[in-house]
């Protein structure tokens, strides 16, 4: 794949003893929206910091817009827009005078920068903010600004670490929507998360991280069917240990997480029936996600 | 490492430029606080002890106390100025503002922005120095034209002081560490340096000592300039200063990748 947008061959990475990326491989296609998915500490923004090139694979070779990382990724970056994970605006700035700071870094006139900001502060819905102080933005203002700050250089490949992590589901969906927008256009997008419903929503294909190696990689609905593939019972309110012995006849499979029993079943009612009368019960029925599949694969909850 | 460390070295010559617009755009916005800031310590220093010890000191090296002083703070002043900007402020935009973090996703480097930030230190540097020297000569205490002499040395003290600062920002886990550097190292350099007192009022040992300071460099090139008097050792001190400001570069830039770029 020499004409992928982003190309991981056996990268490893440690600090100290800890391994952090293990051996990972994947490419992102141009034009797709590519997940790195996993819990917190799986090494999703590890990666993320390889690829731009400001932490050095110990193992491997990583190849990003035809260039190699990290020898040449100032090369690769002026074509890059980064979406980090924290915001890092300038906080005592307006929200022009960010953007205007930005595309100096990449070598832009101030002229250049005020040709391009009404668009993007209309593509960030911040027109009525252009003159506002940064540090008086809502967060979900500030992850839109930070949004078209990324898009200052016209970027074929953006990079989202977390982007929509601590939003009010509104903003996210502002985000999540933006987004689209931007894959409708022609971006590449490689995004790290660990939403589920984000990585279903938006990403072409994805790959699992967990302890720094790829656990699966394919298209969010193609990996539901193929692993789960069933209706999904959620049972809770018991002891999920008795529970699984009393329905354990009617499913293809049964994970417990803590308090919660997941009842993997071609037919639901029979499990229902099973149950039926008991009190203090909780049942949820569901199509399976990513959650289910991340959950068949190591045995734990994402987000636990 | 090395090819890490030479691709985290500046890419070119002026992409430092737009750290530095950065800074200035930041500053330009507190401006009057700031120059207070940076000139408030070095004036009551000049006037406190210029007319106080004057009295009892009289003149020293031919010449009044406070004239004698006024170099000495002017050098001071820039010392202070890019050691506070760069332990201080620079250190923040590092770390609690996470301002270079955003800055390494673009195409500039990790030397880019040492780059940028060690010009704005020295920038901030030379307008306390310079003020220090203004007010001086406006009172008498400088000689025209040869103070004009005494600008480009204040710059270059500037950039001397906030390469080595740069060390100590790459150096300290937190901002209580930075506080050493100032005490231990800045405070008394003040005194060895000869810009309160002569040099060669000091035991022979910590002669030799001065001998090595940057500062004591900044004041033998500031001094005869503010005075009038005909310039010692001229290659000795700016070589020492560029030496000062350009070794400490390299070096920061070698510690500020193992602490950013693992």
């Amino acid at each position: 794949m020499s004409n992928a947008a982003i190309d991981l061959a056996s990268v490893s990475k440690s600090y100290g003893k800890k391994i952090v990326v293990d051996g990972l491989s994947f490419a992102v296609a141009p034009g797709e929206c590519f997940g790195l998915l996993g819990p917190n500490g799986a090494g999703k923004s590890t990666v993320t910091r390889m690829i731009l090139g400001m932490a050095s694979p110990d193992a491997g070779k990583i190849t990003v817009l035809g260039q190699p990382v990290p020898a040449r990724a100032r090369v690769a970056r002026a074509r890059i827009g980064v979406v980090p994970q924290f915001d890092n605006l300038d906080l005592q700035f307006t929200v022009r005078e960010n953007l205007r700071v930005f595309g100096r870094y990449f070598g832009m006139s101030r002229r250049d920068v005020e040709a391009l900001t009404p668009s993007l502060l209309e593509f960030a819905r911040l027109e009525h903010k252009a003159d506002a102080r940064v540090a008086e933005l809502s967060g979900g203002m500030k992850r839109c600004l930070t949004l078209a700050r990324a898009l200052i250089n016209d970027p074929q490949l953006l990079i989202m670490d977390e982007p929509t992590t601590g939003l009010d589901p509104h903003a996210r969906h502002l985000i999540w929507e933006r987004l689209r927008a931007l894959l409708a256009r022609g971006k590449t997008i490689l995004l790290t998360t660990h939403f589920m419903e984000e990585a279903e929503r938006l990403c072409d294909r994805l790959c699992v991280l967990e302890k720094g190696r790829k656990i699966v990689e394919g298209r969010p609905h193609a990996l539901v069917d193929e692993l789960i593939g069933c209706h999904v019972m959620e049972i809770y309110g018991g002891n999920p240990h008795e529970l699984q012995a009393l329905v354990n006849p009617y499913a293809q499979r049964i994970e417990v997480s803590g308090e919660t029993l997941f009842c993997y079943a071609s037919d639901p009612e029979l499990v229902r029936v099973e149950l039926r009368g008991r009190t203090g019960l909780r049942l949820i029925q569901r199509p399976p996600n990513l959650e289910d599949v991340f959950l068949r694969l190591t045995g734990r909850e994402m987000n636990k | 490492m090395s090819e890490a460390y030479l691709a985290a070295l500046p890419a070119n010559a002026w992409n430092w430029i737009a750290i530095w617009r950065r800074n200035y755009l930041a500053w330009r916005k507190v401006a009057v606080a700031s120059l207070l800031g940076n000139l408030a310590d070095p004036m009551t220093n000049l006037f406190g002890l210029g007319f106080g010890l004057g009295i009892m000191v009289g003149r020293v090296e031919g010449t009044s106390y406070i004239a004698f002083l006024a170099a000495g703070m002017a050098g001071a002043a820039a010392m202070t100025a890019a050691t506070f900007e760069t332990i201080y402020a620079t250190f923040a935009r590092m770390q609690a503002q996470r301002t270079w973090e955003a800055i390494l996703c673009t195409q500039l480097t990790l030397g880019d922005i040492i780059l940028g930030e060690l010009m704005w230190a020295a920038s901030k540097a030379f307008l306390a120095g310079t003020g220090v020297t203004i007010v001086a000569g406006l009172l008498g205490y400088a000689t025209w034209p040869s103070v004009l002499y005494a600008l480009p040395a204040i710059a270059l003290t500037g950039l001397a002081f906030a390469s080595l600062a740069m060390v100590v920002t790459a150096l300290a886990p937190s901002y209580d560490y930075l506080v050493f550097y100032q005490t231990l190292v800045l405070t008394p350099m003040v005194f060895l340096s000869g810009a309160v007192f002569p040099v060669n009022r000091l035991p022979d040992a910590f002669q030799s000592v001065s001998r090595f300071l940057p500062l004591a460099h900044a004041v033998g090139l500031i001094r005869p300039a503010m005075l009038g008097d005909p310039m010692a050792s001229l290659a000795v001190h700016i070589g020492a200063l560029c030496i000062y400001a350009v070794v400490p570069f390299f070096f920061s830039a070698a510690l500020l990748l193992r602490r950013l770029m693992r």
